[in-house]
């Protein structure tokens, strides 16, 4: 099966080739401790870029700050076309709508079925009448692979399941920027496989991705760009044959004992 | 004399005044208590500051002295207030603060993780509570609401304070007439157990099947 990314909507601005996210000298502190101190990298429009780096070394963070789950401190984030700064809540509303997340723990709402859970987004924030979002769910489902669960419940669907359901409802809101936090974390391999597969078609399909992993070979076949993570900074950064040849010390032994 | 169909007649008489008193009661504490919930979680702290003194505040004062107030206070102002519906004001309020304060509780039980999720597909704070937080939270708040209205019912009987004739009151009635006190509030007490023992019973039941889910 060949999935097709949606499209993404046309850029507003002019300038077509600026990148997707672009995080500028970012800050973030949780009381004193400071979990992101100063990162700066661009992920453009098309491309799939692997935040990597041990527990606490702030990758989660970087990426929850992208769309406001996060208020990040000083500094500030281009997100396609609007800015996340550290004060304005504004911009967040419009940032939310052109970025998809999808989380290690999957955040299915229980109480709704797998069509409902895909077309509660686009009925509520973007106004689709009820049939055309029906068409959207049928869709993003196919490309997951899942036409068949549109009407259980999550309860009812295996962890790697829930996940590509969690994928769709993100892809029904047409992303232009898709946000992934350790998806596969909370799966057994078989199930990652089919997680992996999923987003490795997306990415294909010329989807922007961010994504926090522990999947180091699928970093290094998927990614674009690798963003390694050391204590709060970019420490090394470089295309996917990167971690085959570490620079610094703290990549070599995280490539060690990471693969 | 001693105690007839007649008087059992009056009582069940009694039994459907507190039956329509408890409904009104629970009804106006419900809606009450939603807007003092919802205040409760709010983002601004006024909300917050508010619906949290009105808990404490309302908690803070016997249900008798609340109905005196509206019979009584509310009668001073010119407004000429009928016992029912002082009563049901009265109980109303006090209802909304015990509610107000164990759906706030429901609310915030429901896991932050739902919260993000509906604020990452940007829904407003609004569709946030409505179409995700709150069916999840009147899920967990069944049990411990049917066990609430239970207290409800019993608290009728504070009625009496002001003469509304519910089942208390109607046993009062009786007694003053027969005097047979033991048989005649054994008998109300049994009309009261027949209308809480199944809300007890059910809210037990719920409770125990949503442990089973883990929920």
């Amino acid at each position: 099966m060949t999935l097709h990314a949606t499209a993404p909507a046309p850029a507003v601005e002019p300038a077509a080739a600026a990148p997707a996210v672009r995080f500028n000298a970012v800050h973030k502190s949780f009381g004193t401790l400071e979990v992101l101190k100063g990162i700066s990298f661009a992920v453009g429009r098309g491309e799939v870029v692997c935040l990597i780096g041990r527990s606490g070394s702030g990758k989660s963070t970087a990426l929850r700050c992208i769309n406001g789950l996060e208020r990040i401190t000083t500094g500030s984030i281009d997100v396609c076309g609007h800015v996340v700064s550290p004060d304005g809540r504004a911009d967040l509303h419009a940032v939310r709508k052109r970025v998809g997340i999808v989380f290690q723990s999957y955040n299915l709402f229980p109480h709704l079925t797998v069509e409902q859970n895909i077309t509660l987004a686009p009925r509520r924030v973007k106004k689709t009448a009820p049939a055309e979002a029906r068409a959207i769910a049928a869709d993003v489902l196919a490309k997951v692979g899942l036409s068949d669960k549109r009407d259980s419940y999550p309860e009812q669907l295996s962890g790697g399941q829930q996940q590509r359901v969690a994928i769709a409802r993100a892809l029904a809101m047409q992303p232009e920027v898709m946000l992934f936090d350790e998806v596969t974390s909370a799966l057994d391999p078989e199930l990652t496989g089919e997680v992996l597969k999923v987003m490795e078609d997306l990415a294909r399909g010329g989807m922007t991705m961010v994504l926090v992993t522990h999947e180091m070979a699928f970093a290094s076949r998927v990614a674009d760009k690798i963003i390694f993570m050391h204590q709060g900074r970019v420490h090394e950064a470089g295309p996917r044959d990167m971690l085959s040849r570490p620079e610094t010390p703290e990549l070599r032994q995280f490539v060690g004992t990471g693969l | 004399m001693t105690f007839s169909l007649a008087n059992l007649v009056y009582l069940l008489q009694g039994t459907l005044w507190t039956v329509a008193l408890a409904l009104l009661s629970f009804v106006g504490g419900g809606v009450l208590g939603l807007a003092v919930a919802l205040m409760r979680v709010s983002r601004f702290g006024a909300l917050r500051f508010a619906a949290g003194t009105w808990i404490q505040v309302i908690q803070g004062i016997p249900l008798p002295v609340l109905i005196f107030l509206s019979y009584f206070g509310l009668g001073v102002t010119g407004f000429d207030v009928p016992a029912l519906a002082a009563a049901a004001l009265s109980i109303a309020v006090n209802s909304s603060a015990f509610l107000g304060d164990i759906w706030r509780g429901c609310i915030q039980a429901v896991a932050k993780t739902q919260w993000e999720a509906a604020d990452s597909l940007a829904l407003n704070g609004f569709q946030r509570m409505v179409d995700v937080v709150l069916p999840q939270a009147i899920r967990l708040a069944i049990p411990a609401t049917i066990g609430f209205s239970v207290q409800i019912i019993k608290n009728t009987s504070y009625a009496v304070v002001i003469g509304f004739i519910e089942l208390t009151q109607s046993g009062k009635i009786i007694n003053n007439a027969l005097y047979e006190p033991f048989l005649i509030f054994t008998i109300v007490g049994l009309v009261y157990f027949a209308l809480c023992s199944p809300l007890s019973n059910a809210s037990r039941r719920l409770e125990a099947r949503l442990r089973a889910r883990g929920a």
